[in-house]
C-alpha cells in the first residue's frame, strides 16, 4: 500500500473537507471512533490512510488502532468504490436458492472478483452477508435497492438502469 | 407539539383508550382501513409502490372514509407484498403478492363496491385474533363473513400452529407510533417493575418463568441478571445484542422492525433489575430499517418520559442508545461486541471474568438477545407461572424461527418450545417445494448442524437438539432438498466462519482455513479417504481448542454432515 499519499492528492471537495472536520470534532471519546468512521465512510466513500492519519492527529487515538479498526470491519474500505455498488447476498438461503450462480454471472460478465471494481468505474462488486430478506432469496442489492427472487436472465436488465 | 410526560397507569390507560377510539372504524366516519405491511421484505417486494398507489387512489377519489395504515413485517415473507383490507363490521381480508395494478383493482372492487377480490386473497381475519377465532369456530363477534371460500387464518397451519408472545404485535401496530404500542398494553410492565416491584422481585419473576437466553446458548436469563445485580458498581450496562449475523436468520430484524418498543421496555425492566442506568442496542448496519425504527422509537419514548430521568416518578433513570455495527460476524460474541462498542477491533477475550462482572468499560454488563428482551414485558405482566406453562420441562416459552430454503412458506414463526421440526417444516412451511424431498434441516446457522430426515420428529428444544449434534441456535432454520450436496453446505458454512474469523486464536484462524482447503479438495473431486479422516480430526481439534463461540462451533456443520452424510463425502472421493 502507498502510505505516502497525502490528503491533497485525493480530489475531495472543500465541502467534503469541511464536513470531515465537523465529523472528526464530534469524536470526543474512544467509543465514538466506529460511529465517526461510519460517517466518514459515508461522506467520502472510503477511508484512505491519509484520512486515518488526520483523525489520529486530531483525536489522539493512535494511528495503528484506527488502521486496525478500519481493516477489521467489512463496512469500511480504504479504496474508492465505483459509481454503483452491487452486493450479491452470499447468505445461506440465497446460496441454497442460486445466489452462487448470480455471483458467477457477474464475475464472468465484468471480469471482476468480489471486492473489485470495473475498470470504467461503473460497478463495485461485493459479496454480502445476509440482508435478512431470505423470503426473497436469491437477493441482489444495487446501491441499497433490494432485488429479490433474481433470475440470471434478469440481471442485465436490472444493471442497465445503473449507468 | 407539546408532549406530556407519562407518569402513571391512568395516563397509559388514557393514551390506550384514545388510540383505540381513533383507530376504530365506523359507518359515518372512517369506514375502511387499508393496511400495507412494510417490513424490509415487503418493501423490497414493492410494498412502497403499493402504498403510494393506495394513497394516490384515496386522494384522487376523495375517499374520506378510507384510512391508510402501515405496519411492520407480518411474518410470511414469501407472500409479500401483503395488504389487509378491513371494512367496518366485516371480517378483514389479507391479500398476497400485491402490486400497483392489483391494488387498483382491490380499491375499485373491494373498497368501493364491497366485493372481495378472492383471486388475490390469502386469508380471512387477523393473526392477533387467532385465539378468539380458534375458540369460536373461526368467527369474531360483530364481523360479518363476506366470502367463506377464502381460508380463515385459523385454518392455515402456518399461523394456527404459532403462539405469539415475542411477536404479539406484529402486523397490528405501526412501529413508528408509540401510541399503538401503548394501546396494546405497552409500558405497563415497565410501570409495574419500576413502581411496584423491587430488584429482587423482578429477578425472582424472570428466574421462575424459566426464560433462557434466545441468542443460542440458552443460559437462564434470571440467573444472569442475578449475577449482575450482585456486582458492586455505580455504573452498570444493559446491552441488547441485535447483531444478528447468522446468514439465513432474521428473527431479530423482524421483531425490531415491527415492534421496537417491546425490546426497549424489556431493557428498562432489565435495567431496574440489575441497577443499570444506561443501555445500548448493538444493531447490524445491514439492517438500516431496523436502525431507523429503533431511533424513532427511542426518541418517542424519551418524549413521553419513558426513557430518561425519573421514569414514572420512580426515581429510576435509564436511557438507551443505538450502536451500529460495522460488519463483523464475530461481534455477535459478547466480549467481541463489548470491544466493538468501546471502539476497538471486535476480538473476543477469554470469558473469565464474565461480562456480568466486568463488561463494557470494565463495568458489570448484561447482554441479552432481542428475542429474550421482547419476552420480558409479557412475563412481568402475566406472571412467571403463565410463561412456565408454555414449552417443555426444561425450556419454557416460545422460540422464533426464521424458516427458509426449499420450502413454500418462508418467514418468521413463533412456536412453543418442544414443537417438532416436522411440524414446522412439513405442516407450516409446507415442505417439500416442487415435489422434491428434503434431505436435511440445517439449524443454528454456521454454528449449528444438520438434522437428517429421519430425525424430523425431534422437539425444538436446547438439549434434544444438542444431543443430535446440532443446536437450537438463534433460530435460523433452513430446509435443504435432495438435489443439494451436504458436503457443499458444510463447505459453505466453514468458508463463512473462516472469512469471519477475527484471527486472534490459532485454532480458529488456521483450523477453519485448512478445513476449507480440505473441503475444496474434496468437492473438486481430488480428495482421498484420508482427507475425510484428517478433516474430522481437525474439526475436533478446532472445536476443543478455539477461544470463543465462533471457533468452538465452526466445526459443527462439518461434524454433523460427517455424522449423517458420510456416504456423500465418500462418494465424492471415490
Amino acid at each position: 500500500m502507498e502510505l505516502s499519499i497525502t490528503l491533497d492528492s485525493y480530489n475531495f471537495s472543500e465541502e467534503q473537507i469541511r464536513e470531515l472536520d465537523k465529523i472528526i470534532d464530534s469524536c470526543t471519546t474512544r467509543s465514538k471512533l466506529i460511529p465517526i468512521l461510519e460517517e466518514v465512510q459515508q461522506l467520502l466513500g472510503f477511508i484512505p490512510v491519509a484520512v486515518q492519519e488526520m483523525i489520529s492527529e486530531r483525536t489522539g487515538i493512535p494511528e495503528n488502532d484506527i488502521y486496525g479498526v478500519v481493516s477489521f470491519y467489512s463496512y469500511f474500505t480504504m479504496e474508492p468504490r465505483a459509481r454503483h455498488r452491487i452486493q450479491v447476498c452470499a447468505g445461506t438461503a440465497c446460496y441454497v436458492k442460486g445466489g452462487k450462480e448470480i455471483g458467477e454471472f457477474i464475475e464472468k460478465k465484468f471480469h471482476i472478483k468480489p471486492g473489485e471494481s470495473t475498470e470504467d468505474g461503473r460497478f463495485t462488486y461485493e459479496q454480502a452477508r445476509c440482508f435478512g430478506t431470505c423470503g426473497l432469496a436469491p437477493v441482489m442489492v444495487v446501491d441499497g435497492k433490494v432485488y429479490g427472487k433474481v433470475k440470471i436472465q434478469d440481471i442485465d436488465k436490472i444493471l442497465e438502469q445503473y449507468k | 407539539m407539546i408532549y406530556l410526560i407519562v407518569k402513571d397507569l391512568a395516563m397509559l390507560e388514557d393514551i390506550k383508550i384514545k388510540t383505540l377510539k381513533k383507530s376504530q372504524l365506523s359507518e359515518d366516519d372512517k369506514r375502511v382501513r387499508v393496511t400495507v405491511h412494510m417490513g424490509t421484505c415487503g418493501i423490497a417486494s414493492g410494498a412502497k409502490d403499493v402504498f403510494d398507489t393506495f394513497k394516490g387512489l384515496v386522494r384522487e377519489s376523495k375517499a374520506r372514509d378510507v384510512k391508510l395504515d402501515t405496519t411492520g413485517c407480518m411474518g410470511i415473507c414469501s407472500r409479500e407484498p401483503l395488504v389487509t383490507v378491513e371494512v367496518v363490521n366485516q371480517e378483514p381480508i389479507i391479500y398476497e403478492y400485491i402490486d400497483a395494478g392489483k391494488a387498483a383493482e382491490i380499491f375499485d372492487t373491494h373498497i368501493k363496491d364491497g366485493t372481495v377480490v378472492s383471486k388475490y386473497a390469502f386469508a380471512r381475519g387477523r393473526e392477533c385474533d387467532m385465539e378468539k377465532r380458534l375458540k369460536n369456530n373461526g368467527r369474531i363477534e360483530g364481523q360479518e363473513v363476506i366470502d367463506d371460500s377464502i381460508d380463515g387464518i385459523e385454518e392455515i397451519p402456518y399461523f394456527s400452529r404459532q403462539k405469539q408472545i415475542v411477536m404479539r404485535n406484529r402486523g397490528v401496530i405501526d412501529p413508528f407510533k408509540i401510541d399503538d404500542y401503548i394501546a396494546r398494553d405497552g409500558y405497563r410492565a415497565a410501570y409495574r417493575a419500576l413502581r411496584e416491584m423491587d430488584r429482587g422481585d423482578i429477578i425472582k419473576t424472570v428466574s421462575e418463568s424459566g426464560l433462557r437466553g434466545r441468542g443460542g446458548a440458552g443460559f437462564p436469563t434470571g440467573l444472569k441478571w442475578k449475577f449482575a445485580s450482585k456486582a458492586d458498581s455505580k455504573d452498570k450496562y444493559i446491552i441488547c445484542n441485535a447483531d444478528e449475523g447468522d446468514p439465513g436468520a432474521y428473527m431479530d430484524r423482524s421483531v425490531l422492525e415491527s415492534d421496537p418498543h417491546s425490546v426497549i421496555e424489556g431493557m428498562i425492566v432489565a435495567g431496574k433489575a440489575i441497577g443499570a442506568t444506561r443501555g445500548y442496542i448493538y444493531c447490524r448496519a445491514e439492517y438500516p430499517l431496523a436502525v431507523e425504527v429503533l431511533n424513532r422509537a427511542i426518541s418517542q419514548a424519551r418524549r413521553y418520559g419513558l426513557l430518561g430521568k425519573d421514569i414514572f416518578g420512580s426515581g429510576f433513570d435509564f436511557d438507551i442508545e443505538v450502536y451500529e455495527g460495522a460488519g463483523a460476524f464475530v461481534c455477535g460474541e459478547e466480549t467481541a461486541l463489548i470491544r466493538s462498542i468501546e471502539g476497538g477491533r471486535g476480538n473476543p477475550r477469554l470469558k473469565v471474568p464474565y461480562p456480568a462482572e466486568k463488561g463494557l468499560f470494565k463495568e458489570p454488563t448484561i447482554i441479552d438477545n432481542v428475542e429474550t428482551l421482547a419476552n420480558i414485558a409479557p412475563i412481568i405482566l402475566n406472571g412467571s407461572e403463565w410463561f412456565a406453562s408454555i414449552g417443555t420441562e426444561k425450556s419454557k416459552g416460545t422460540k422464533v424461527f426464521s424458516i427458509t430454503g426449499d420450502i413454500v412458506n418462508v418467514g418468521c414463526v413463533e412456536v412453543p418450545i418442544g414443537t417438532s421440526v416436522r411440524t414446522v417444516i412439513e405442516e407450516m412451511a409446507m415442505c417439500p417445494e416442487n415435489g422434491k424431498n428434503i434431505k436435511a434441516v440445517q439449524l443454528g446457522g454456521p454454528s449449528g448442524g444438520c438434522l437428517p430426515l429421519e430425525y424430523l420428529d425431534t422437539p425444538l428444544d436446547y438439549e434434544p437438539l444438542k444431543e443430535l449434534g446440532t443446536i437450537m441456535g438463534s433460530g435460523g432454520m433452513i430446509a435443504i432438498d435432495e438435489d443439494k450436496s451436504a458436503v457443499d453446505i458444510a463447505r459453505f458454512f466453514v468458508k463463512f466462519c473462516s472469512d469471519e474469523s477475527c484471527g486472534k486464536c490459532l485454532p480458529c484462524r488456521e483450523g477453519t482455513r485448512q478445513m476449507v482447503n480440505i473441503l475444496d479438495k474434496i468437492c473438486s473431486g481430488n480428495g482421498t479417504k484420508e482427507d475425510i479422516d484428517i478433516l474430522e480430526d481437525l474439526a475436533h481439534v478446532v472445536k476443543e481448542t478455539a477461544l470463543c463461540g465462533l471457533g468452538k462451533t465452526a466445526s459443527n456443520p462439518v461434524l454433523s454432515t460427517l455424522k449423517y452424510f458420510r456416504d456423500e463425502y465418500e462418494q465424492i472421493v471415490e
